[in-house]
């Protein structure tokens, strides 16, 4: 059997996105800058896609701003603020120790040019709470960044009320919620959320795709100079298909949501319940504000990247926050910013399901994780040493 | 493909797995805290030959597949012979492996020695502690 369960890390494209692309490469291929009718037409596409997404998102289409993906929207978020925050001599920024990379490395980099970046706690469940963030505003804070939902630990965050104590102190509200948009419903005025990023390829649409939503009237700082595409706030030929396609995956999931998030908690928790009867187990993250499709657990004793290419040989594709497959020597820094040892985190499993795994393909992942976490328990110095009781268990 | 054939095959059947009771030498390296730790059994008999080798290994593939390939090229060999062995040659012998998973040769290497180190201890054999500097000395580790 073949189990793709790594839809946090991408997704197939759905038949809607791909339809829709062939389509427009085929018919609409002009440049959306041009005046003849073939440009026109594919402005037209441009526009029915703003239009589109945005009522998906609660906003204008003239708050929405394409760009390649999640990171770039996160980069153009965050520089934004940090430009608005330096010219009123507010230079303190919030976030959370468990944002995505394009999040932490630009506040880093922001960090070097002397902003005083704050990066609050996560609680173990891996939720952050709005009393956190109120707690951490300042009069000099310009920007909370805090995700919607995490990527690795799928805990979805209170962003409705963090937002409400945004507007409260005046600060400006940015979320990444390239994990939650097509999973979770989102509507970002009654939200309070100033920023959003979005990414078009972890809800079926294409790859090198997604969007900055940026309220009317929030200042956004141009990263990419050059045209005048986007309202000149990001230069370069709009992706006319892959922009089409973004938000026919949009309408998609949309639309299906309510459905597919039913399916997708019951083959969760199904998963969870039958993974944890594995002795010397834990899953990582809050079991009920969490992304119908996401299961990330421990195993004590065992490491990530072999478990991840013996479940391969298996046909089920999975991801671990392991060292070896951070690719650095430390786990993943979500998984230490909820709590858990390096030798724990090591040891993690992260299935990521869609609408389009089966009941069946959850009950293959149920009978062979086991064997797999036992056959490597069985060569492993740790598990032996826990067996023994010359280490102790921390599961 | 992140790893070679060679890599997979010891991956996928690795080679001298288990323990042995009662060995002539045991060797633990690594920590598990930087996710790799290796566990050597010796088994030597009175010419210094290495009759016998097992590992116990907790980590990521190239961890379990340069174990596996480092019990192979030890096996048989004499406990002089099995001092000589480099991580590099265990790299060859796995044709090559990618850039950031070269500590776990190191790790394999060091296994080997630290399990002599622990038969010559065990039988009182002198020996000079310069050989067995810098075993175990994960700098990230260390705090």
């Amino acid at each position: 059997m073949f189990v793709y369960a790594d839809n946090a890390a991408t997704t197939r494209m759905c038949k809607a996105a791909r339809d829709e692309m062939i389509k427009c490469m085929d018919e609409t291929f002009g440049n959306a800058s041009s005046l003849h009718t073939t440009g026109q037409l594919a402005n037209e596409k441009l526009t029915a896609a703003r239009e589109k997404m945005a009522k998906y998102l609660g906003c204008a289409p003239s708050e929405l701003y394409f760009t390649s993906g999640g990171s770039e929207a996160d980069n153009q978020a965050i520089i934004s603020a940090a430009t608005l925050g330096a010219k009123k001599g507010k230079k303190h920024i919030i976030s959370t120790k468990f944002e995505h990379h394009a999040v932490l490395h630009t506040l880093s980099k922001l960090k070097k040019q002397g902003f005083e970046v704050e990066l609050l706690d996560v609680h173990k469940s891996g939720i952050v709470t709005p009393d956190q963030v109120e707690a951490a505003i300042r009069d000099d804070t310009v920007l909370v960044s805090v995700m919607f939902a995490n990527n690795e630990i799928g805990t979805i965050e209170p962003i409705a009320e963090i937002g409400a104590v945004c507007r409260r102190h005046g600060v400006l509200f940015h979320t990444d919620a390239v994990q939650a948009v097509g999973h979770l419903p989102i509507d970002v005025g009654a939200m309070n959320i100033d920023m959003l990023s979005l990414s078009a390829h972890k809800f079926h649409g294409p790859k090198g795709v997604g969007a900055l939503y940026c309220k009317k009237g929030i200042f956004l700082q141009t990263l990419i100079e050059g045209g005048a595409q986007e309202r000149g706030k990001r230069a370069g030929t709009e992706n006319v298909p892959a922009i089409s396609g973004m938000a026919a995956a949009l309408e998609y999931a949309c639309d299906n949501m309510q459905k597919n998030s039913e399916k997708l908690t019951k083959m969760r928790d199904r998963l969870i319940e039958g993974l944890s009867r594995i002795p010397h187990s834990v899953v990582n993250g809050d079991v009920e504000h969490r992304l119908p499709g996401n299961v990330n657990m421990c195993f004590e004793g065992i490491e990530g990247e072999s478990l991840l290419l013996l479940l391969d040989m298996k046909g089920i594709e999975a991801s671990s926050g392991s060292a070896c497959t951070s690719g650095s020597l430390d786990p993943s820094h979500v998984l230490l910013a909820i709590g858990l040892p390096h030798e724990v985190a090591h040891g993690s499993l992260r299935l990521s399901l869609s609408e389009e795994n089966t009941p069946e393909e959850i009950e293959y992942i149920i009978e062979k994780v086991p064997e797999v976490v036992e056959y490597l328990r069985n060569m492993s110095p740790v598990w032996d040493e826990l067996c023994k009781g010359e280490r102790k268990h921390v599961i | 493909m992140l790893y070679s054939e060679k890599v997979m095959d010891h991956f996928k059947n690795p080679r001298n797995v288990g323990k042995i009771d009662n060995a002539d030498g045991i060797g633990e390296v690594g920590n598990a805290k930087c996710g790799d730790i290796m566990r050597m059994y010796l088994k030597i008999d009175d010419n210094g030959v290495i009759t016998d080798v097992k590992f116990n290994t907790f980590g990521c593939g190239s961890a379990i597949a340069t174990s596996s390939m480092a019990t192979e090229m030890i096996k048989g060999k004499t406990v002089d012979q099995a001092l000589e062995l480099s991580n590099k040659a265990v790299v060859e012998a796995l044709d090559g492996l990618p850039a950031h998973k070269i500590h776990c040769s190191v790790l394999a290497e060091e296994a080997v020695k630290a399990a002599v180190k622990d038969y010559y201890d065990k039988k009182g054999i002198a020996y000079d502690p310069e050989m067995f500097a810098g075993i175990n000395s994960c700098e990230h580790c260390e705090d």
